[in-house]
């Protein structure tokens, strides 16, 4: 680890001029992808920002059609919070999937986001559920959001505040684990909504995220989801998985996504 | 059977001090002044040294010195034993610098040391190390290093990558045996490369004392005094007594920390250099490509059979990756704790095996929990179960078929080694009892009608270890003896300290081997300590692997101990008036038979410390008594795996549902660390057959270099284990124990191959290789079921 300055704002909105005043600022949301590339000295940050102490950055609460979570609040508080299990039980699930419980009771919403590993959960979540990105600057809809793999549309000196999750009908979220990492080799979250079935991918495409639009279809029609129309070219293969065996576990976790759904 | 003697469960001693963070291990050792090394590494598979400039590093804030391999000129590191080839002409044996002379020759070489006030200050300062290196092309499989006008990792040093091209078994008599054949069955088998991943990362303080000359490293060893003898006399030629090694407690080995490593000789060297302690503690991602690796071997295998399923012969061609050097023992691992093996549990008359050992610019390769035997017993066991079911015959008749029947001990293989003792159809008997293998049928249809595929697999083995007898090692090219010393102190008080070569890193010798004191001197548990692990204090000790400890450790402890007893038999009689050879010993008591003299072990000990009434003339005082022990035979550990698995055909996950281990693993001193053991091992078997595998690309770069891509087993992994003994006594020693350390993962990976395909047997699987991973499973099936979509 190289050396860095330390700063912890104790509100959002200080956060933001910290990160914009710094040379090559990052901000520490849990820092479990962050502090890892760090001690590899694959990140050199000039300063880090931590948002530990921004109170107003934490907080789960629902009106009934939304579901608002803070962006600094942990895997492991979603995973235990009886609102989310209330309004969005596949999102609790979820939450209480991602790694293991040192990473959950560290690890925050908002920093699985910004960060946007192509492998992670909680975009297949965001974009399953058209949910809102709130930052500092705007509101961003799930579709604009995710941009390609560690790609968003937060601006350098962005930092997100909260998630407004809209409240499905139903939703399920299928994981096929990497027997090594466990993070997703292929998630897909299946949601029904009052406009239509919205389907989600993680850890299968090279771009990061998507939506399987011809599923979505599949499941709107009262079909039984396959994934014959994915196009292996667009996703990865490594020593894990070979894009054939993506696709076709992308249509295996379907299934079992809608099948929880109910 | 007392509480804290032999047989007993009695709770391992050194757990306090490990579970609440007490224990002293290398990293948590500091010395006054101390430096820390940071070692900069290849990150070219291989490459010409043009230029290193260290003059810019040199000047950055805390360095002390840095050393590239032309300033540290001193001996190669070992290699530890001789194979010859089939004309018996030596093996290729290119030489190992601790720092890189002329050419790096794996991503992990050692190019240069940079040793700094701080750790951090010494990775700083190696950034700021210009190099000049022209790459080279590289290989990294056996196939591609041995096929026409491939790199030479070693140049002429090593035509053809060739270290050894070696056999054993009579090629012409095994030939002549395939003649009458009625079946010839055969085989191609991978055993996949592994990292070993110990808890602790490897570390080392080097220690120069100007004042005295002497010397002390502190390093993370299996075996100190063979690190004291090989850096000392090979590479840095330091007289024994001036050379202390100590291997305080150690984290997990599993052979890696067996042998001398270059970073043990740099900072022990270098430490006379700058006059400062020297501390390097290897990395998590430094382990992956330092650590010796283990296994990597290809073969093809042919069992020839006559009509009623009798093995005839066995003939076995195995090419085995050595990597770039030769690690301390890496060349009898493929030979003599592979080849001997061959036979295995059967009567097979005739068999035959050639290795040819190859260099690659991959990390070296050297033993790994099981050392050749799991590779042996992988091939054999999956031959057997291929045979049966190409002729037809059940699983388990076959092997009771050609099974050595208990009553022909000991019993002379075609490959060199003579059985001992065993009975294969005992430990056969009870694991299919414990694993219900008549009720399977009934289990399979229950999973098929919830979609899954339930297959049954069996491994029927032997192993052998306590290695070993000194002169039959030696015969076959082993340049160390492989006794065990021990010493026993007893204390004026009756206490008694034990000091063992053998090594303890996480086998629990500190309970296994009180309990044998407990048991021969009747004294508390409590009242005895197990010292191990540094060469000023211990006599001396070839150290612990090949599931050596109690066999051969063990058994120098009772010598030493049958010694300590004769002579305070001597010290009681005169106490009593009696004659020496009326004393009786029980019970920590010392009586005169026909009398109700007595006098107890304390008193003994106090007397031989306080001698007033003491036979001077014909006895020295004090009580401490020391023994080296050989054994005549390797021991031979053996048993019987079942495994059941449940195979999601729309993923092709595979989960193990059942694992049964019945080893006969000699007497049993403590059987709760017994089983312990063998869970441990039998995770690594299941983590070898389904999760783990070193993986290189074609330029040498190591694919699978953290847990992020290497499948370490979880608990999660796992059933519940079923795992117990059913032992015939070893009968070469006064214990009659064999070994459990290595058991688990020798016996377990064929029964989880084996289970995992007879449940895809229905879908066409005939063949898949380590790890059975999902991906591969569901793989198998779909060419199986679309021939010309095979990828």
């Amino acid at each position: 680890m190289y050396d860095f300055s330390f700063q912890s704002p104790a509100s959002a909105a200080d956060a933001a001029s910290a990160l914009g005043a710094a040379e090559d600022g990052k901000i520490l949301a849990g820092g479990q992808t962050l502090l890892p590339t760090m001690k590899q000295r694959l990140a050199m940050p000039s300063d880090l920002i931590s948002l530990k102490g921004c109170r107003d950055l934490v907080g789960i609460s629902s009106d009934g059609s939304t579901l608002t979570i803070g962006a600094m609040t942990t895997h492991g508080a979603v995973a235990a919070s009886t609102e989310v299990a209330k309004a969005i039980p596949a999102l609790s699930a979820l939450a209480g999937g991602i790694g293991d419980p040192q990473v959950r009771n560290r690890g925050t919403l908002g920093g699985s986001l910004a960060n946007n590993d192509p492998a992670a959960d909680y975009p297949a979540a965001v974009l399953g559920l058209g949910a809102t990105v709130v930052t500092t600057k705007r509101e961003i809809a799930a579709d604009d959001y995710f941009q390609g793999m560690f790609e968003t549309a937060l601006d350098d000196d962005e930092i997100i505040t909260a998630v407004r999750f809209p409240i499905p009908q139903a939703a399920g979220y299928a994981k096929f684990d990497n027997p090594a990492s466990r993070y997703a080799l292929v998630g897909v979250f299946v949601a029904k909504t009052a406009a239509g079935p919205r389907v989600a991918v993680t850890g299968a495409g090279q771009g990061g995220v998507f939506r399987a639009s011809d599923i979505e279809g599949q499941i709107a029609s009262g079909q039984e989801p396959n994934s014959a129309s994915i196009d292996e070219g667009e996703l990865n293969g490594d020593i894990h998985a070979s894009p054939a065996y993506r696709k076709h576990l992308i249509g295996v976790m379907a299934k079992r996504a809608l099948a929880s759904a109910g | 059977m007392s509480a804290t003697g032999i047989g007993a469960s009695v709770k391992r001693k050194e757990d306090f001090r490990f579970l609440t963070g007490r224990g002293n291990y290398t990293d948590d050792i500091n010395q006054p002044g101390q430096t820390y090394a940071y070692i900069l590494r290849s990150s070219h598979a291989h490459a010409k040294i043009k230029k290193i400039d260290t003059a810019d590093a040199k000047s950055a804030p805390g360095v002390l010195a840095i050393f590239t391999g032309e300033d540290m000129q001193v001996g190669s590191l070992p290699c530890g034993w001789a194979v010859n080839n089939k004309d018996g002409s030596p093996m290729n044996e290119p030489p190992h610098p601790p720092l890189a002379q002329g050419k790096v020759r794996y991503v992990g070489d050692q190019i240069a040391v940079v040793i700094a006030e701080t750790y951090a200050q010494a990775k700083d300062a190696a950034e700021r190390i210009v190099l000049d290196l022209e790459e080279l092309p590289a290989v990294t499989t056996v196939d591609a290093a041995i096929a026409p006008g491939a790199p030479l990792v070693h140049d002429d040093l090593a035509p053809g990558n060739m270290c050894y091209d070696w056999e054993i078994g009579d090629e012409a008599e095994t030939d002549a045996a395939f003649k009458g054949a009625a079946h010839v069955v055969s085989i191609d088998v991978t055993n996949n490369r592994l990292v070993p991943n110990a808890m602790e990362p490897r570390a080392a303080i080097g220690d120069y004392n100007k004042g005295t000359g002497e010397y002390t490293l502190y390093t993370t060893s299996q075996n100190p005094h063979v690190i004291r003898l090989l850096m000392g006399a090979f590479v840095l030629q330091l007289p024994e007594h001036k050379l202390r090694v100590v291997a305080p407690d150690v984290g997990g080995g599993f052979g890696s920390k067996i042998y001398h490593y270059a970073e043990e000789a740099i900072v022990t060297w270098a430490s006379e250099k700058v006059r400062r302690p020297i501390k390097w503690t290897a990395e998590r991602s430094e382990s992956f490509v330092s650590d010796a690796h283990g296994r990597d071997h290809v073969t093809h295998a042919d069992l020839a059979l006559d009509a009623s399923g009798k093995f005839l012969g066995l003939k076995v061609y195995t090419k085995a990756n050595l990597g770039a050097y030769l690690s301390t023992f890496s060349t009898c691992v493929p030979t003599y704790l592979y080849a001997t093996l061959l036979a295995g549990v059967y009567t097979t008359p005739k068999v035959y095996a050639n290795v040819k050992s190859i260099f690659t610019n991959t990390v070296p390769v050297d033993a790994y929990r099981g050392a050749g035997r799991p590779e042996a017993t992988y091939l054999l066991e999956r031959l057997v179960s291929k045979a049966a079911r190409e002729l037809g015959m059940d699983q388990v008749e076959i092997r009771r078929k050609n099974f050595i029947p208990a009553d022909a001990f000991p019993y002379q293989t075609p490959v060199a080694l003579q059985y001992d003792s065993g009975d294969y159809e005992a430990t056969l008997k009870k694991a299919m009892e414990l694993a219900d293998w008549n009720g399977f049928a009934a289990r399979k249809a229950e999973a098929a009608g919830r979609g899954k595929l339930r297959g049954i697999g069996i491994s029927t083995y032997l192993e052998a270890c306590g290695i070993a007898p000194s002169a039959v090692v030696g015969s076959l090219g082993a340049r160390a003896g492989l006794f065990e010393s021990a010493n026993v102190r007893v204390h004026p008080t009756g206490s008694v300290s034990i000091y063992t070569g053998s090594h303890s890193h996480g086998q629990g010798h500190e309970t296994t081997f009180a309990q044998l004191v407990s048991e021969t001197l009747g004294i508390p548990i409590e009242n005895v300590n197990i010292d191990h692990g540094d060469t000023n204090r211990i006599a001396f000790g070839m150290g612990t692997y090949g599931s050596r400890s109690l066999a051969v450790g063990g058994e120098a402890i009772m010598k030493a101990l049958g010694k300590v007893v004769d002579k305070a038999s001597k010290i009681a009689a005169h106490l009593m008036e009696a004659s020496a050879e009326d004393v009786e010993f029980k019970d920590g008591k010392f009586t005169v038979a026909g009398t109700d003299k007595e006098v107890d072990f304390g008193t003994v000990a106090l007397t031989a410390y306080v001698p007033h009434n003491y036979p001077h003339e014909t006895l020295e005082p004090g009580l401490e008594e020391n023994a080296f022990y050989d054994p005549m035979n390797f021991t031979y550990p053996g048993g019987c795996h079942i495994c059941e698995v449940e195979i999601d055909p729309d993923t092709g996950v595979t989960k193990v549902v059942n694992m049964t281990a019945v080893d006969d693993v000699g007497r049993v001193i403590n059987p709760m660390i017994v089983e312990g053991q063998i869970h441990g091992g039998l995770a690594q078997g299941i983590g070898q057959a389904l999760l783990e595998n070193c993986e290189y690309d074609e330029n040498g770069q190591l694919l699978s270099g953290s847990f992020m891509d290497y499948c370490m087993p979880r608990a999660d992994n796992f059933p519940g284990f079923q795992a117990t003994t059913e032992s015939t006594l070893c009968a070469h020693n006064s214990l009659g124990v064999k070994g459990c350390g290595e058991v688990g993962a020798i016996g377990s990976p064929p029964a989880v191959i084996n289970a995992v395909l007879d449940a895809l047997a229905d879908k066409g699987v005939t063949d898949i290789s380590m790890p059975a991973t999902s991906h591969k499973v569901w793989q198998a099936i779909q060419n199986a079921q679309m021939p010309a979509a095979a990828e």
